[in-house]
């Protein structure tokens, strides 16, 4: 019995098609089964939406510091104060504005980039603060919420992008348990999720079998699946057997563009300029993934959960994230991207201003801050305040739900607007929050 | 110019006698060799004064930043204080109200440790540059920079005869210096002073604490070992033994029960036993070492965790600054 799969239209054909390609770039770090699954909810938005939404050429680099970097040696010092830490000040690039002395490159960076100093996110749970943090939305059982990559996937993809769209890089994890920080695409479907890249390998799929060598048995094979799929799909086509289709056309797309993972390929001035530390690899990485157009980009850099010694190792992790972020925001201005880029810093939480008797500083999420830049927002803002030791926001109160707003308006999206996903409407973002205006160009 | 007494003492009988407090935690004390004085170092970027006599206290600023390295000139006539603003700066000490005699940028980032040779004419410091400089007390100008350490160095200490110094970085690495030629070699890691945590991705260890045996035959460097999480400071107190003539671990002192924590303070009793304090997840501790037992003979809790340790010079007193923003003095009874 023929399976009546679809209407059979022009169009319909055309957003099948787009679709399957998508749900393979969400799959390729997730394994077949997460996409058979996925396929169950088709993702429709109105038109009016994805108009709106695909602004051409928009991206977003988000920066993930995990752990719970401190705002205190980073964008909110409060030198001097029972809070403050031995850490000393420097002047930015941005007239009054100064930033702890760790990080002295990004510094010379600040006319490009925005500090908003006000958040409270009433939370102290690495897990919950990941997810709320990158939803956008507060954490309450059986509620999922797409993540802030998936939703710009969504928002930004160009129909006619054939590399993942949502991508993130990070190390590997080792033996730690790092589920809070995949990154989810709920009722967006698996097409959306992340696929990560670890230690700068390229995904698997772009490395491609050994026989690969031979192209032109590559070919020959290829071409007779093609054939033998076709006659099998004239009878009984599904969602599944779409789905195996779109896996081997997946790995055609990334072998034929693997170099984009490959940052060997920049040159050494380059790599040097970046330097030799994993994270120096991984923005060098992310600048070229955005030059390639990827939409969203998301670089973690761990650790900062120093309860124990955090002036010491804020020192050891800042060494490694200052240059080479300095350099990326610097690359991406010269080049034009950061008028196109969003670029965002963030981390789940920050970290206590009492300091504990081991010199540690414990979780935070009363008062803390994050850093924002390029694409639609103001350069060299600071957006709200805190007290004099850091322990309260005194003006401009913002949590994760106005942070993710802001990042979607910045770079076009109506983060009022609705997901139509199954029928049903999805708010983009908490209806409950709204962009930070005056953050906005 | 100490004042050893001759009668022993016994660790058995210590004694809290005096409670000194302040508004901030403490990170380090250190007792001048004229017993007027004790300094202190706080969560305040300045030197607290201690007049002993008078329970006097004098805050002294100069500093940007804390201050957890202290020396004195043999007469106690000069403090010399170092800062993790990476100022070293010349104190008189004895001043009503002292004012630095002078000020030093003398590395780049935190000045971690100072030393002063036997004589008082030399003055090392060292810090997160991975230098170490020598001084020429008396008109502060750099006579070496020494290079040769690849990460932070934490403490260093001159050898008895004031011709070699000893210095001990991040990441356990021990050079032994030649002061005259400038010349530096690794002499040992001392693997129980580091760990590389692979969860974390970040390096843990180093000596944060050193002294000499009273012949200057051992270097004692404390520090925290068998570290299963450095971010949260799982690991154990340890001092390590290093013979200063073979360049090898002599000992490994650590606590019969694996207390939790670093070891922050140590010291040489002339009586023939090693003094360590500790702070950290196992709380406050202090430690009395044999040296050829790798277990302690006696222990004492604290009323809190431990940050720093100096001797009396007289060595019958313990002074020990606490993180809950205590100086307390401790007595060591007589037999």
């Amino acid at each position: 019995m023929r399976c009546r799969y679809a209407c059979g239209s022009a169009e319909h054909e055309l957003g099948r098609r787009a679709f399957l390609r998508q749900s393979g770039r969400g799959v390729a770090g997730m394994g077949l089964a997460g996409l058979v699954s996925g396929l169950g909810g088709m993702v429709t938005g109105t038109p009016a939406v994805a108009d709106a939404m695909r602004r051409g050429g928009k991206q977003i680099l988000n920066i993930f510091l995990h752990g719970g970097v401190s705002q205190l040696e980073t964008w909110d010092p409060k030198p001097n104060t029972d809070t403050g830490g031995p850490f000393r000040t420097i002047a930015t690039t941005v007239p009054g504005l100064h930033l702890c002395e760790l990080l002295p490159c990004t510094a010379r960076q600040m006319h490009r980039l925005a500090v908003v100093r006000s958040l409270d996110t009433k939370n102290g749970d690495h897990a919950r603060g990941v997810v709320e943090m990158t939803t956008g939305r507060k954490q309450m059982p059986g509620a999922d919420f797409p993540h802030l990559g998936a939703v710009s996937a969504k928002a930004l993809l160009p129909d006619s992008f054939s590399l993942p769209a949502h991508i993130l890089i990070r190390s590997s994890p080792g033996k730690r348990n790092v589920e809070s920080e995949f990154h989810k695409a709920a009722y967006l479907g698996p097409r959306f999720a992340s696929m990560a890249i670890y230690d700068c390998k390229p995904p698997q799929l772009a490395t491609g079998p050994t026989s690969s060598a031979d192209g032109n048995l590559d070919q020959l094979r290829n071409d007779l699946r093609r054939s033998l799929n076709q006659r099998f799909a004239g009878r009984r086509r599904t969602a599944d057997t779409e789905a195996y289709n779109f896996t081997f056309d997946q790995a055609r797309d990334l072998l034929a563009q693997s170099d984009v993972f490959r940052i060997e390929r920049e040159s050494m001035a380059d790599q040097e300029r970046y330097g030799g530390s994993e994270f120096g690899r991984h923005c060098l990485l992310a600048r070229r993934l955005l030059e390639h157009g990827v939409p969203y980009v998301q670089v973690n850099h761990a650790d900062y959960d120093t309860h124990h010694e955090n002036f010491d190792f804020h020192i050891e992790q800042l060494g490694e994230f200052d240059q080479p972020f300095a350099r990326l925001v610097e690359d991406l201005a010269e080049r034009g991207l950061l008028e196109t880029t969003v670029v965002c810093v963030m981390s789940e939480f920050g970290r206590t201003p009492k300091i504990n008797k081991t010199y540690g500083r414990d979780h935070w999420g009363t008062a803390w801050s994050v850093v924002m830049g390029g694409a639609g927002v103001q350069p060299a803002a600071v957006i709200g305040r805190t007290n004099a030791n850091g322990t309260q926001v005194t003006d401009r109160e913002v949590d994760h739900g106005h942070i993710f707003h802001t990042i979607l308006r910045a770079v076009g999206v109506d983060s009022g607007g609705e997901f139509q996903v199954g029928g049903r409407s999805f708010p983009i973002a908490d209806p409950a929050r709204k962009p930070i205006e005056e953050l906005l160009a | 110019m100490t004042n050893e007494s001759a009668m022993p003492v016994d660790p058995r009988k210590l004694e809290l006698v005096r409670e000194l407090g302040h508004d901030r935690p403490l990170t380090a004390c250190h007792w001048e060799p004229g017993s007027r004085f004790l300094y202190c170092g706080a969560e305040d970027n300045l030197v607290h004064r201690w007049e002993l006599a008078s329970g006097t206290r004098t805050a002294m600023a100069a500093h940007d930043s804390w201050v957890r390295a202290f020396a004195s000139s043999p007469n106690g006539e000069f403090l010399y204080t170092g800062g993790y603003d990476g100022r070293l700066i010349t104190w008189s000490a004895a001043a009503e109200n002292p004012v630095p005699l002078r000020a030093i940028e003398a590395h780049d980032g935190w000045i971690r440790a100072l030393a002063i040779s036997g004589d008082g004419r030399y003055l090392a410091s060292c810090g997160n540059d991975r230098q170490i400089n020598i001084w020429d007390a008396a008109s502060g100008a750099r006579l070496q920079s020494l290079r040769g350490h690849t990460t932070h160095v934490y403490q260093l200490i001159y050898a008895k005869d004031a011709r070699r110094i000893f210095s001990c970085d991040l990441r356990g690495v021990v050079f032994e210096w030649t002061v005259e030629s400038g010349v530096g070699r690794e002499l040992v890691t001392v693997k129980a002073l580091h760990e590389y945590d692979t969860t974390f991705r970040a390096d843990i260890g180093g000596a944060r604490c050193v002294a000499a045996r009273s012949d200057g035959e051992q270097i004692a460097l404390g520090g925290i070992s068998n570290v299963s999480n450095a971010f949260a400071g799982i690991g154990e107190i340890v001092v390590a033994l290093l013979n200063s003539q073979s360049g090898k671990i002599d000992q490994v002192l650590q606590a019969k029960d694996k207390t939790q924590g670093t070891t922050w303070g140590v010291a040489h009793h002339p009586d023939g036993f090693w003094i360590g304090v500790s702070g950290g997840a196992g709380r406050g501790w202090l430690y009395f070492w044999k040296g050829d037992e790798s277990h302690e003979f006696h222990r004492v809790e604290l009323k809190h965790d431990g940050r720093g340790m100096s001797l009396s010079p007289d060595r019958r007193q313990l002074a020990v600054a606490h993180a809950d923003m205590q100086l307390r003095i401790y007595a060591i009874g007589g037999p």
